[in-house]
């Protein structure tokens, strides 16, 4: 077990400094430098390229590089251009908005998907599981972000049963007021998002359901005498409730990469929209530092489920 | 070219005789796995009809947009500001520019389905190269391709596209392919990998080897042939999710150049909180289009994946 976790974390290492050289490089290709926009217009050419000097960008790219390391160790990551303000800050503050739509996209996800995708593998070929199995045709096929401006124009602005901009009411009370507006701005874009990401989840359940009626143990359990019911609740869903733990991580990465479109359309102020808003205003600090926390967080993900999959399947660990 | 001479010479059977006996070992040999296919979706009432309302319908878009001049699309006309839809002259509506929405509609479709079909041939071909080159020669070559490709599938793909498409100076129609195809390959070289790992092992390509046939030719004449199905169906279904690729792109607007009509700017009207509900007819149709085609397509690859799965044959005899 600790050899599997230690073996992934040692894999993790060459992919964090690639992640790293590959930002670097994307960083580099951008047009600008640092300075753009802190230089009064009556900036001579001869003090840009003296505080270019000193701040080493004539030197080779491997010891820009590691500079930018250093930087990054120190939890420096520039100045925003588009804000006049520290990128960790900015970053920061977006971050809180998008953990909370993620972290109740999935417990949505999971308090769906499993109930849903347990039902469809008992009674597999019934009426509801040919609904279900249309519903998992319909969410493979159809892009993601046609769904969230539907959802958005028919629940919040034709039905008007949830706000259609921002993370917060600007009016709310102070206190419990704001945290019930921060709910109500996170329901319909976190349902839709978990619209989406449960299908993985119902697909993986309810095949594994099936594999698993028709494995040795059940028929043992089913010729002992267990009643179905029982057979279904405490051998069936208990082995294949299992392996579905280790999607978590997964989970995780999907609805970080959705929350490009999500934040979008809904204008809700997370890493989201300040990706977007910052590739419009050309706000290249900005850029760098999320597309390196975006891959850094998936790496985790990934991570995450992989260690969860060692965790709860043995056979795995034999490598 | 000696050694066929030779073999002529030998055998006692002319030239009629072979021919007929080639035919009759045609007709007795199990059908080729594409027949299989064909004998199969023939069968399937519903898919056929999605084939050849898919195909009319680009034939329609592609051919319909060569009778609609660029002005059209591209000059600003005041007087039909949002005109409403179901008139003589808009049938589907004008935009804030007073451009006929049908019309964007149509050229659109075109650079949308377009773009999607140059994604899916690209990441198409690499992806299965790509898997099948890593799962044929396994070990060491295997180790280090599959790196490659845990890492590809870690990187924030379509953040990585966007600062792409942002750095590159003019960049157009063909450079927007380059850059998704260099995020689109993964899906399909994990599924060719894991089929022609499985093959790799089968007697037919250790009988080639023996014989001293290359690696390459191997792999792309003896293997790629027997998984031909098996592409097929990936190839249909991620022209299905290639729509939705660059499409998304271009509602966030980072996909075609300004200026360019595809079927995401039109949705990307829908960003606008009043003409998502007023001027409803901007982006509505462009949606039902996405969804309509992203549907038929997906239901096709669906029909092939089932014919091309033995258990799950209807159209045999």
């Amino acid at each position: 077990m600790w050899k599997t976790i230690l073996r992934r974390l040692l894999i993790i290492i060459p992919e964090i400094i690639a992640l790293s050289i590959l930002v670097f490089l994307l960083a580099k290709a951008m047009p600008g430098d640092p300075f753009t926009g802190s230089i009064n217009p009556h900036a001579s050419l001869a003090h840009i390229h003296h505080l270019m000097r000193i701040n080493g960008l004539y030197d080779p790219w491997y010891q820009q590089y590691w500079n930018w390391v250093v930087h990054l160790f120190h939890g420096n990551l520039g100045m925003s251009y588009e804000y006049q303000e520290p990128v960790t800050r900015i970053v920061g503050e977006r971050a809180i908005n998008t953990l909370w739509l993620a972290v109740f996209a999935t417990v949505m996800t999971y308090a769906i998907g499993l109930p849903v995708g347990l039902y469809a593998g008992r009674h597999q070929n019934s009426r509801s599981d040919h609904a279900i199995r249309i519903y998992t045709y319909v969410t493979l096929s159809v892009p993601f972000f046609v769904v969230l401006v539907l959802g958005l124009w028919i629940f919040g602005y034709m039905l008007g049963w949830f706000p259609t901009t921002g993370s917060i009411n600007t009016n709310a009370a102070p206190g419990m007021g704001s945290v019930i507006s921060r709910i109500q701005h996170i329901v319909l874009p976190g349902l839709l998002q978990a619209f989406f990401s449960l299908t993985g989840i119902v697909q993986y359940l309810r095949s594994e359901v099936i594999d698993a009626t028709h494995s040795d143990y059940v028929r043992t359990a089913r010729s002992k005498g267990v009643p179905v019911r029982d057979v279904f609740r405490h051998h069936i869903f208990r082995n294949s409730l299992l392996p579905i733990t280790a999607t978590a991580g997964y989970a995780i990465t999907g609805l970080l990469g959705g929350s490009v479109f999500t934040e979008t359309i809904f204008s809700y102020p997370g890493m989201g929209l300040l990706f977007v808003s910052a590739i419009n205003y050309r706000d290249y600090t900005v850029i760098t530092a999320l597309v390196l926390l975006f891959g850094f967080l998936n790496m985790l993900g990934t991570l995450l489920s992989d260690i969860i999959m060692a965790a709860v399947d043995p056979r795995i660990r034999i490598e | 070219m000696a050694q066929n001479d030779n073999l002529e010479k030998k055998s006692s059977i002319s030239a009629e005789d072979l021919a007929r006996l080639s035919k009759e070992a045609e007709e007795e040999a199990t059908p080729s796995s594409r027949k299989i296919i064909w004998n199969e979706f023939k069968a399937d009432k519903a898919a056929m009809t999605s084939v050849i309302i898919i195909v009319a319908f680009i034939l329609f878009v592609v051919i319909a947009s060569f009778f609609i001049p660029a002005h059209d699309y591209k000059e600003v006309n005041i007087m039909s500001y949002f005109n409403k839809p179901f008139t003589p002259d808009f049938w589907l509506g004008a935009d804030s520019s007073g451009r006929s929405i049908a019309k964007l509609l149509i050229v659109g479709s075109r650079n949308s389905i377009g773009i999607a079909i140059g994604l899916t041939f690209i990441s198409g071909a690499f992806g299965i190269a790509y898997g099948l080159i890593s799962g044929y020669f396994g070990g060491i070559t295997d180790m280090i391709m599959s790196r490659i490709y845990d890492f590809m599938i870690m990187l924030p793909q379509l953040m990585f596209i966007i600062v792409l498409v942002t750095i590159i100076q003019n960049y157009n129609a063909v450079t927007l392919t380059l850059i998704l195809s260099l995020f689109q390959w993964m899906g399909t070289s994990r599924l060719i990998r894991s089929r022609s790992l499985a093959e790799s092992r089968k007697d037919y390509v250790a009988a080639s080897k023996t014989s001293g046939t290359g690696n390459f030719r191997i792999i792309f004449r003896e293997i790629m042939p027997n998984i031909s199905s098996l592409i097929i169906v990936e190839m249909t279904l991620s022209f299905a999710a290639n729509l939705g690729v660059e499409t998304g792109l271009s509602f966030l607007g980072f996909g075609l150049p300004n200026g360019t009509p595809s079927l995401g700017t039109l949705m990307a009207n829908a960003t606008d909180p009043t003409n998502i509900t007023q001027y409803w007819w901007t982006w509505i149709f462009a949606a039902i289009e996405i969804i309509v085609l992203c549907l038929a397509v997906s239901y096709v690859g669906q029909a092939l994946r089932r014919a091309a799965d033995s258990s799950q044959r209807l159209g045999m005899e």
